[in-house]
């Protein structure tokens, strides 16, 4: 890097720190993170941050995360209760499904700020833009979680709803990771970093979520499919979130540290304290049940807010931008000169 | 050249247009975008090596698009009270102050040495400037027109860099690839430029800009940067910071033409003995397939608040629905797992 900084024993002459200077920082990493790269000292324009950070508001996109994921598990959830003749589990995860798409688009619009804006989305195709295909995605799906729950609850015109509900479990895989593509389709360290892993960490956080509704609200006698979904969905979003931590570099700190490394250690221990709940004794009384079930719900809407905050966060400090970028280069054409 | 030549090199280019959608050398935007015939690529090629901080360019683009005031923030951090790109500002003059001769610069801001009333005497017989020492009298250790390390009293150097940032107008711009409305469209000049009456607000094209750019306006959330003046550029005149910048910092034209402009500057400074000249952008192999708007530097990027590689997030799209389309088929698989067993 360039020799901004004043060697020692040379006198300064004035006491302003100078731009390149100013933005040179050394920073303690959080307690019990594992050095991945080496410190490094890097040059910024004043410490301020390179990207724009995401201006979306946490409450309404990291709640559309978890709510896509909750309305798509449990898509799932109600197509096989349905299969296999579990109603009180198809019903409760036909009506989880409509009210959570529904709360999540209106999530979405509220960030949008009108909702003729949303519509906007939907005068061109455009498979670049995640966001622009998830809305064809919902302008598909959430009818038919509508239509699934609707005849449930009239308890009339049950072909359209068997067709309406296996039509929705089709495209809730989908609607489920196409959120990990959303955020990782953008410069923000800590989300791009993870593009391989993500669509992984989200299909596990949903597989739980909608598990966990299940348990919650299900007699136990029908929520042995559940209690496996939430057991394996929570071994899947647990096994790829370690390794988007240790394949993400640099990028992986801010999953770590301050507020985002709050909420995804409440996460992990949430997500697997409820499986292990509902693996152990949620097949045997309704508390044990409702506890892992509500345990299992939280850990994935923290798990989601955790990860918009670490997103976030990385795209507000430079370092996360310059240094990995930086390393690159030089691993490209050598060490900077200057 | 025959209709049969032109027609091959069509093919070709067409090829070449087609391999590079998302990222890497793309020889045409215009028509990768679906222009035909299009005019050639217009873009800027800042140098920063004779900006002189004036912002001028901020105040021309801010009176010709009528941007609306923003506030006035005294950041106390140097000079740089506009702080960077955003929704209200589409020219930034980044002022960096560094422990650093500036190459071809007599350095010191000492004139001690200096008989000034003698120069007084001397001025209008002799054409050099009053303060610049006659060649045999330059002090020991800086020979005329050459750098010293550090001035002859011993104290240490300083530089002040100047830069007028700009939206890069990418060949591969990831706002554009992101925009869900198609509000971000690419014109038939090469440039990325907004449409307000499609915007809606989404905020997609902000984290996605790997430069930092545009950004939201805080009233109604619609979206906003520089347009690189399209109206002007409609109508045949150059954009309104290029037509105010006095040194001719900023300078707008064929990126072709700008692009061997540029390789003569560089190599004219470095000849000159300012080895940290360098040009940023302008690379069509980059991350970003080469920048419309580069620049020239005298530091590296990051000291201006540019990113150092930056990469289209589009480059890796494909592999993110691939691994989202697998991720989607395990959950699928997890929800059949779920049911695998006997009712209970
Ligand atoms: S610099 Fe940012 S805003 Fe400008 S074209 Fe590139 S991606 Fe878009
Ligand atoms: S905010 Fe406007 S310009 Fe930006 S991505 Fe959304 S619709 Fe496109």
């Amino acid at each position: 890097m360039n020799g901004a900084g004043t060697p020692p024993g040379e006198p300064t002459g004035r006491d302003a720190l100078t731009g390149a200077h100013a933005g040179r920082r050394r920073r303690r990493r959080g307690r019990g993170e594992r050095a991945m790269v080496p410190e490094a000292e890097f040059s910024s324009y004043y410490g301020r941050p390179v990207l724009h950070r995401p201006t979306w508001k946490a409450v309404d996109i990291a709640g559309y995360l978890f709510l896509g994921g909750l309305a798509g598990a449990s898509s799932l959830l109600a197509a096989g209760g349905e299969a296999t003749g579990r109603p009180a589990l198809a019903r409760t995860a036909k009506l989880g499904a409509a009210g959570a798409i529904t709360l999540s688009l209106a999530a979405l619009v509220h960030d949008l700020g009108r909702p003729a804006r949303f519509v906007n989305m939907l005068r061109v195709f455009k498979p670049t833009s995640p966001m622009n295909l998830g809305s064809w995605l919902l302008a598909g799906y959430a009818p038919l979680t509508l239509v699934a729950a609707a005849t449930e609850v009239a308890g009339r015109y049950r072909p359209a709803g068997v067709a309406a509900t296996a039509s929705a479990a089709v495209l809730a895989p989908a609607v489920a990771t196409y959120t990990a593509v959303l955020i990782c389709d953008t410069a923000v360290p800590s989300w791009h970093e993870g593009h391989r892993e993500m669509p992984f960490v989200f299909a596990g956080s949903a597989a739980t979520a909608g598990a966990g509704l299940a348990l919650a609200c299900v007699p136990v006698a029908q929520t042995g499919p559940a209690r496996r979904t939430a057991l394996l969905g929570a071994a899947l979003e647990l096994g790829a979130f370690a390794v988007m931590r240790r394949r993400m570099g640099l990028a992986a700190e801010p999953l770590g540290t301050g507020r985002a490394g709050r909420l995804l250690r409440a996460a992990e221990l949430l997500t697997a304290g409820g499986a292990a709940l509902a693996a152990g004794a949620g097949g045997r009384g309704r508390g044990a049940a409702a506890v892992a079930g509500t345990a299992l719900l939280a850990g994935s809407a923290a798990l989601r807010f955790g990860i918009f905050h670490a997103g976030v966060a990385s795209a507000e400090d430079p370092r996360y931008t310059v240094i990995p970028q930086r390393l690159r280069l030089e691993a490209r054409t050598g060490p900077a000169g200057g | 050249m025959t209709d049969g030549t032109t027609a091959r090199r069509a093919d070709a280019d067409d090829e070449a247009i087609r391999a590079h959608l998302f990222s890497g050398p793309q020889p045409d935007v215009a028509r990768a975008a679906g222009h035909i015939d299009p005019p050639p690529r217009m873009g800027f090629f800042t140098d920063t090596s004779v900006c002189i901080g004036c912002k001028a360019c901020e105040v021309a683009c801010k009176e010709w698009n009528a941007i609306p005031e923003d506030g006035l923030e005294l950041t106390g951090m140097s000079y740089d009270n506009t702080q960077g790109l955003g929704s209200d500002t589409w020219r930034h003059v980044a002022f960096i102050e560094q422990r650093k001769p500036l190459g071809g610069q007599e350095p010191g801001t000492g004139h001690e040495h200096v008989d000034v009333f003698a120069a007084a005497r001397g001025l209008g017989a002799s054409p050099a400037s009053a303060t610049t020492p006659a060649p045999g009298a330059a002090p020991p250790g800086a020979p005329a027109g050459e750098v010293s390390p550090l001035t002859p009293d011993g104290r240490t150097e300083l530089r002040w860099l100047m830069s007028s940032d700009v939206c890069k107008h990418c060949t591969h711009a990831a706002c554009l690839d992101v925009c869900p409305t198609g509000s971000l469209f690419r014109t038939e000049f090469g440039t990325v430029v907004v449409q307000q009456d499609v915007c809606n607000g989404c905020g997609y094209c902000v984290p996605a800009c790997p430069y930092g750019v545009i950004d939201q306006r805080p009233d109604d959330g619609r979206a906003w940067k520089c347009t690189l003046c399209y109206d002007r550029l409609g109508v045949g005149m150059e954009p309104a910071c290029a037509k105010a910048c006095p040194t001719d910092s900023i300078q707008f034209g064929e990126l072709e033409e700008l692009r061997e402009r540029a390789a003569a500057r560089v190599a004219r400074l470095h000849a000159a003995g300012v080895p940290d000249a360098r040009l940023y952008g302008e690379d069509p192999g980059d991350g970003v397939g080469g920048d419309g708007a580069f620049f020239l530097l005298l530091d590296e990027p990051e000291v201006y608040g540019l990113p150092p590689d930056p990469v289209v997030t589009t480059r890796d799209l494909p592999a993110m629905w691939r691994h989202a389309a697998a991720a989607a088929v395990s959950m699928a698989a997890l929800a059949v797992a779920g049911f695998a067993r006997r009712p209970r």
